[in-house]
């Protein structure tokens, strides 16, 4: 197994010059002068525009500013933004704030969704289980921007009983409504995929022989049926873990967290490279290891996968 | 001889009356221990040459006094750091400090941290924002060689001097400051931030005084600047200026969208937000009552004519699609009755501003436009309407400007050219723009000649349209050479006259900034330059 992860990690390391390369260029090749987009319609002397222009390269090829660029990350360099900040201290406080939100809406997804399904498993076709069906049809069915919106007035300025905006608060307090908007869908999705996988397998072959060997109820619930109906909701829990990260640049913006979400946002917008690159690269590193996680995880959950030294899974 | 002294100036009883009003008869909160929060949207930057943009202003001027500072209610200028400001012939200018003055780290202020952060500001290896303001100082070209072939191979040389010649430090409190032509309004630019003066650390390591800038205001840095969150700013004890701050302190919270802003507002978890978003308006009349504020600002929206394009050399073609426009309903319709619409050059808040300078041709008549339209001869192909793509209202109304000359004027084929916000303005002065586009104008200060000289002068820095007219730049030196601000106008309005009559533009609204604010605080004043006095600020 450890050959496994070994093989695994270094896959890595040509992902990681791609994805840098690849994003790299695409926002070399956004249109607009970002030093004319810093001025803000007010004339830029030329001697101010070679000046900025020298401090970031922008004169260069394409490939010798990715030279650069990569070069100045061998020695711990990000590089910095247009408006002079590091980039490397911008995106550590980018990511806790994004990370302490995803883990969040994460831990709704893994918590109230893997209990609403069994929940509603177990009581196939009774009222509980149409609630739940329909809640959840609900939730995927509204746009995040609508329930986040919804659940800042509502919550926050009617009710008050959690902070509207802004991560003043720490976690988990000001972390609780927008986690929950930004697991709204995942959450319904698990519950769906835990209720029909668990019910399933209550019908299955293995269940019965449990059952008719006068095992009790709960055992035969919680130890053979469930662990067994959780793959596919792993499954999804480790990919969606990285849709989290990504996809919570609305989330972040109805409620003023200063997460990587924002700093993407704003940084696409003013064609800052290196900001770009360093925040999704940070991204897609974070998803292969969350992904990998999720593999090993299928071994625990169930017995008979085992992993080849050849990475392919028997 | 102009002279503008301290304490001299006619706005004394307007001002004071103004004070009284904000403070509510509080008396004397003056040692409070509370703070209060403003809403922000993340600066650019903290270091005043560097910062041109209305957030990082308003923390700077927080931070910093200016030698001048503009009467809210009339845009004359008032003395902040100088004592005095004289010119015999408007051209070469003496400026005396008061006494006493020091930054928030006890250094005092002096000439020469006037004329150090003025020649930091217009160096051009520096590449600061605010570079471009000191283009009136004589030897700023020094500092600013030219890029011998433009976009080239070869690069613009490296300056031989990084003083202008046009300072001269002549005491410890006075400077002298030559300009390349006779200025009237100079006391006024000074009133903008990127004048201000810096202490002599700043010129250690400037980035690391963008992060926490030691300034000489009514307040100063509480830690420094933690970005996407807060600005922590505390009273300076040591203050000894003319604006000393009655709340113990203040935090600009920064918010990525007003929307968020506004409701944060509403949940009373912010005090002031300067700027309550478009949509909201009417709701917010109704919500916040009294906290509502509605402030006449300086930024104005034209709609320009590309006269480098033969089709619109007929003046009539340009009087006709002004006629045809309805600026009333457009700013209701898409404004929701949040702008002013306008027949004039230069904004409300601007001495020597017009009610309607511009008379029949900026008044919607549909029947007047179309036979002035018809007189031209119509337009041959399709009109093309050019803006850019930064906010989405201003596709709204370039619609509703089509459909009135679709409606008025009968022109069949109207298209939409939406071009990024980066690109645009590079699009207008390479004159790649194939139709009336959207110009928008952002004073620098409140003078006529900051409406006129840079948009219809000759040489004027974003005169993109290809307007000249020598009558009206010989109209615009002179009152930049008059003798006084008041003099000045009549040429100013001279000039506006004659654009207005040749009418490279069509003036169309004024921008109005609505504000609110929390029952926590009183005292809100929120100038033209959408900027708020925060030393006036009272916290209950």
């Amino acid at each position: 197994m450890w050959r496994y992860v070994a093989r695994r990690l270094l896959q890595i390391v040509p992902v990681f010059i791609g994805t840098t390369f690849l994003i790299y260029a695409l926002v070399f090749a956004l249109p607009g002068d970002p030093i004319q987009a810093l001025s803000g319609g007010k004339p830029v002397p030329d001697s101010v525009l070679q000046a900025l222009r020298d401090r970031y390269h922008l004169d260069e090829p394409l490939l010798v500013q990715y030279a650069l660029y990569l070069g100045g990350l061998l020695t711990g360099d990000f590089g910095e933004t247009f408006t002079g900040q590091d980039v490397f201290t911008l995106m550590s406080e980018g990511w806790a704030v994004t990370a302490q939100l995803a883990i969040t809406a994460w831990l709704f997804e893994l918590v109230l969704g893997v209990s609403l399904g069994v929940l509603a498993g177990l009581n196939r076709g009774r009222a509980l289980d149409t609630l739940v069906l329909a809640g959840t049809t609900l939730v995927i069915a509204v746009p995040v921007f609508v329930v986040g919106y919804t659940a800042q007035l509502l919550v926050g300025l009617k009710l008050g009983v959690l902070p509207t905006a802004g991560i003043d608060e720490g976690w988990p307090v000001s972390y609780v409504l927008p986690g929950l908007v930004l697991g709204a869908f995942g959450l319904a999705y698990v519950a769906r995929l835990t209720r029909t996988s668990l019910a399933e397998n209550l019908r299955a072959d293995y269940v019965r022989t449990a059952v008719a060997k006068g095992l009790p109820r709960r055992r035969v619930v919680l130890r053979h049926t469930l662990r067994n109906s959780l793959i596919p909701v792993v499954t999804y829990l480790g990919i969606d873990f990285g849709n989290l990260l990504a996809g919570a640049v609305v989330t972040e913006g109805i409620f003023n967290l200063p997460g990587i979400g924002q700093q993407v946002f704003s940084a696409i917008q003013s064609k800052e490279g290196p900001m770009v690159v360093g925040v999704t690269t940070f991204l897609v590193l974070a998803f292969l290891l969350v992904n990998l996680i999720v593999d090993l995880l299928y071994g625990v959950l169930d017995p008979r996968i085992r992993y080849a030294g050849s990475g392919a899974r028997a | 001889m102009k002279r503008f002294v301290h304490g001299r100036l006619g706005v004394g009883l307007a001002a004071l009356a103004l004070v009284a009003a904000a403070c509510g008869g509080g008396g004397s909160e003056e040692s409070t221990t509370k703070t209060f929060s403003v809403a922000l949207t993340e600066p650019a930057h903290l270091n005043p040459g560097d910062s041109n943009e209305s957030y990082g202003i308003q923390v700077i001027q927080s931070l910093f006094d200016r030698l001048t500072e503009l009467d809210p209610k009339t845009g004359e200028p008032k003395m902040q750091q100088a004592e005095s400001i004289t010119s015999n012939d408007q051209k070469v200018w003496t400026i005396k400090l008061k006494p006493g003055l020091t930054f928030h780290n006890g250094e005092k202020v002096t000439a020469q941290s006037y004329v150090d952060a003025w020649n930091a500001a217009a160096y051009g290896p520096n590449g600061w924002a605010n570079n471009y303001f000191f283009g009136n100082i004589e030897g700023y070209d020094a500092l600013n060689p030219e890029d011998p072939d433009e976009d080239g191979p070869k690069e613009a040389p490296k300056p031989e001097s990084d003083e202008m010649s046009g300072l001269k430090v002549t005491d410890e409190s006075t400077f002298e400051v030559t300009l390349t032509a006779p200025l009237s309004q100079f006391p006024l630019t000074l009133a903008y931030t990127g004048f201000v003066a810096l202490p002599k650390v700043a010129f250690d390591d400037f980035k690391k005084f963008d992060q926490a800038p030691i300034g000489n205001g009514p307040f100063q840095m509480d830690g420094v600047w933690q970005h996407n969150r807060e600005i922590k700013l505390k009273r300076f004890a040591g203050y000894k200026g003319n604006r000393p701050a009655k709340a113990a302190g203040l935090v600009y919270k920064i918010y990525p969208n007003n929307d968020t802003a506004y409701t944060d507002l509403q949940a009373g978890k912010v005090d002031v937000l300067l700027t309550i978003p478009a949509a909201k308006v009417p709701s917010a009349k109704r919500d916040l009552g009294e906290r509502f504020l509605d402030t006449p600002a300086g930024t104005m929206d034209f709609l320009a004519f590309p006269l480098y394009d033969k089709r619109f050399d007929d003046v009539n073609l340009r009087y006709a699609i002004s006629m045809a426009i309805d600026r009333e309903a457009i700013t209701k319709a898409v404004y929701n009755g949040a702008y002013k619409s306008s027949k004039s050059l230069v904004a409300p808040i601007v001495p020597g501003f017009r009610d309607d300078p511009c008379g029949q041709h900026c008044t919607y008549d549909p029947t007047g436009a179309k036979a002035l339209y018809d007189k031209a001869g119509g337009i041959d192909g399709p009109l093309e309407l050019w803006f850019s793509n930064s906010d989405p209202t201003y596709r709204q109304w370039m619609e509703a400007v089509a459909n009135q000359l679709k409606q008025n004027l009968g022109i069949s084929e109207i298209k939409f050219r939406s071009i990024p916000a980066a690109d645009y303005l590079t699009t207008l002065s390479e004159h790649k723009a194939t139709g009336p586009y959207r110009q928008n104008w952002v004073m620098d200060y409140p003078s006529a000649e900051n409406y006129l000289g840079p948009l219809y002068g000759r040489d004027g820095g974003s005169n993109r349209g290809g307007y000249s007219n020598p009558q009206v730049d010989a109209l615009i030196s002179k009152g930049n050479g008059a003798k006084s601000i008041r003099e000045s106008i009549t040429y100013y309005q001279q000039a506006e006259d004659l654009v207005l009559k040749d009418m490279p533009v069509t003036p169309l609204w004024n921008w109005r900034q609505q504000s609110g604010h929390s029952d926590n605080v009183s005292g809100i004043l929120i100038d033209p330059y959408i900027q708020l006095h925060v030393d006036k600020v009272v916290v209950k």
